[in-house]
């Protein structure tokens, strides 16, 4: 997990203002040539502020998306589970630490990263503001959440900036053995008693509206995003990445037996994509600013950790260390 | 060989390992720093692991599937040291006693090694390699937070006395001590003890932390006769609430 649905602001006329024209034509040209960037390159200003929000974004949304699975651990069922969602849940973290050291090649520190989530300044990913109520919850993250991040992760893989496609390209492999394990616990729920089919089928009713949401607002709808697209910051629609995920995955939750609470949700034989009923943005907008059912326990959890921690870290600084911005 | 003694033996560290594992693991998403979320996470995998490995030698013996051990005892059939069990409180406390329980199972389980009972000696080989990564880890921290500042050698100092009782509440002396020596299965409690004793004396005196003469603690028994604090058994209710919804079910 669990990147994507960034959310990326509306740019401004005036930001490529004052960039050396003949640099930017060759850092075009060098993108264009399919080339990636590398930190000690030179790079637009806009260029460098886009990719630190999208990465640091994309970190802080492993490390609070290990919060409503890591809840789970605990109480997970047997052996097998257990050992499997620690693992899991574990992975995760070390995907935010391997994000935050792409974006710390950008020149943003880790301490100021988090400092920016704990007071609200930046964003993670908008499905971790929902609860989970149960393991089947739990389940849904592990198996559907995690496909729709790969979805976005693999078109992200193959971006411009080398430090942010490295660690994507790491983070994809493990990715699918989440994806994986997420199937196998869905499968066992689907094939078990009623009381874990009916487990997972309202489980797929609570999730499916903010599964949808993951994604971005409809490309209608969404800020104009063509100079990120050019520069492979962004690589694709959130349209697109939207389809490709009810392509790859209504078959598959059809096929347990389970309904997708969307009497509007078909493959469009004209246009080859699918007609679904239209997510409420307005909500979306609502708990990504803040007012979702568990956005303010989230953060608080972090805050509590950084506070809790605090003296550990700095018992960690000695006169002799100092800072250092990673180099890739 | 004697069974009773044997399974006496499993279970103990068995259970230890279970139980400490599912405390390890409730550092994730709550660690001080990344890092540390991550290598509580690891021997959180490794010590559960170890308890599935200890359970199935077990239930090679006889007793019931690893699932059904672990998941359904209640805290009266745990026989895991009052250590284990306890809630992690602040990382002062969760590191004292990772370094404290660590040094005694990488010793526990070096000594067992040389066990005649060779599915045992066996399993120790495997996990004595682990375990290296255990102790190295918390002497690794201990020294560093041990000697940096006021506020870490402080509560280091403080959770260090706070564990001490229950640390050598591990020792508690099983009913079979003798049979096991005899036979060569364990060389005992006591011998694990002293050893343990040393090798703690060893990392504390490279920090600033001070070491209570030892007879000057009292231990705290009871966990090894299934006797817990009231800690152990939410955290058992919390282990099997999903699968006593249907217990029936495979998940």
């Amino acid at each position: 997990m669990y990147g994507g649905g960034n959310t990326f602001e509306g740019i401004k006329s005036d930001e490529l203002t004052g960039e050396d024209p003949v640099k930017l034509a060759e850092f075009e040209a060098r993108i264009e040539r399919g080339e990636k960037i590398e930190p000690s390159d030179w790079m637009p200003k806009l260029y460098r502020k886009q990719l630190i929000r999208m990465i640091e974004q994309h970190a802080h949304s492993e490390i609070i998306g290990a919060l409503p699975e890591g809840t789970w651990i605990t109480r997970a069922p047997g052996f097998k589970r257990k050992m499997a969602l620690m693992a899991k849940v574990q992975d995760e973290v070390g995907h935010g630490q391997l994000l935050y050291s792409a974006a710390e090649t950008l020149g943003k520190s880790r301490e100021a990263m988090i400092d920016d989530l704990i007071n609200g300044k930046s964003k993670y990913s908008n499905i971790f503001n929902y609860p989970t109520f149960t393991w089947a919850d739990c389940c849904f993250i592990s198996w559907l959440v995690d496909a729709g991040a790969i979805v976005n992760q693999l078109a992200n893989a193959k971006g411009s900036y080398g430090p942010y496609c490295r660690a994507l390209d790491r983070i994809c492999a493990e990715e699918s053995f989440h994806l994986k394990y997420g199937h196998h616990c869905v499968i066992y729920l689907a094939s078990g008693t009623q009381k874990q089919r009916d487990m997972f089928q309202e489980a797929l009713n609570r999730w499916w509206p903010p599964m949808m949401h993951f994604f971005g607002p409809s490309d209608k709808i969404s800020v104009h995003t063509e100079i990120l697209m050019k520069w492979k910051v962004k690589m694709g629609t959130n349209d697109d990445m939207r389809n490709q995920f009810l392509d790859m995955y209504v078959p598959k939750i059809w096929e347990l037996g389970f309904t997708i609470p969307d009497p509007n949700l078909k493959k469009n034989t004209e246009t080859g994509r699918w007609d679904y009923t239209e997510p409420d943005w307005e909500e979306f907008k609502r708990v990504i600013n803040g007012d979702g059912p568990c956005n303010s326990e989230r953060l608080e959890v972090r805050r509590i950790a950084e506070e809790r921690g605090r003296w550990v870290r700095e018992a960690l600084r000695t006169a002799k260390t100092e800072y250092v911005t990673p180099l890739a | 060989m004697n069974n009773e003694a044997l399974k006496e033996l499993l279970y103990k560290m068995a259970d230890d390992q279970l139980i400490l594992g599912h405390r390890n693991s409730e550092w994730t998403g709550f660690g001080p720093l990344l890092e540390e979320d991550i290598a509580f996470s690891s021997m959180a995998q490794d010590k559960v692991g170890h308890s599935l490995a200890l359970y199935t030698i077990l239930q090679e013996l006889g007793e019931q599937d690893p699932d059904t051990v672990a998941f359904t005892r209640n805290a009266e059939q745990f026989h895991n040291s009052l250590l284990t069990e306890l809630p992690n409180g602040e990382y002062d406390f969760s590191l004292i006693r990772h370094f404290l329980y660590d040094t005694a199972e990488a010793l526990r389980f070096e000594m067992l090694t040389q066990s005649s009972f060779e599915p045992l000696a066996q399993l120790s080989a495997k996990i004595r390699g682990e375990l290296r990564y255990h102790t190295m880890h918390a002497n690794t921290w201990i020294k560093q937070l041990g000697s940096a500042t006021t506020e870490s050698i402080t509560r280091l100092q403080k959770s260090l006395e706070y564990a001490l009782p229950y640390a050598l509440g591990m020792f508690e002396k099983s009913p079979f001590e003798n049979a096991l020596i005899s036979e060569g299965i364990f060389a005992g409690e006591q011998v694990l003890e002293d050893k343990w004793k040393r090798k703690v004396e060893e990392v504390l005196a490279q920090t600033q932390l001070q070491l209570p003469a030892w007879d000057t603690i009292t231990p705290h028994l009871g966990g090894r006769v299934g006797k817990h604090t009231e800690h152990l058994q939410p955290l058992l209710d919390e282990m099997s609430e999903v699968l006593r919804i249907d217990p029936t079910a495979e998940w």
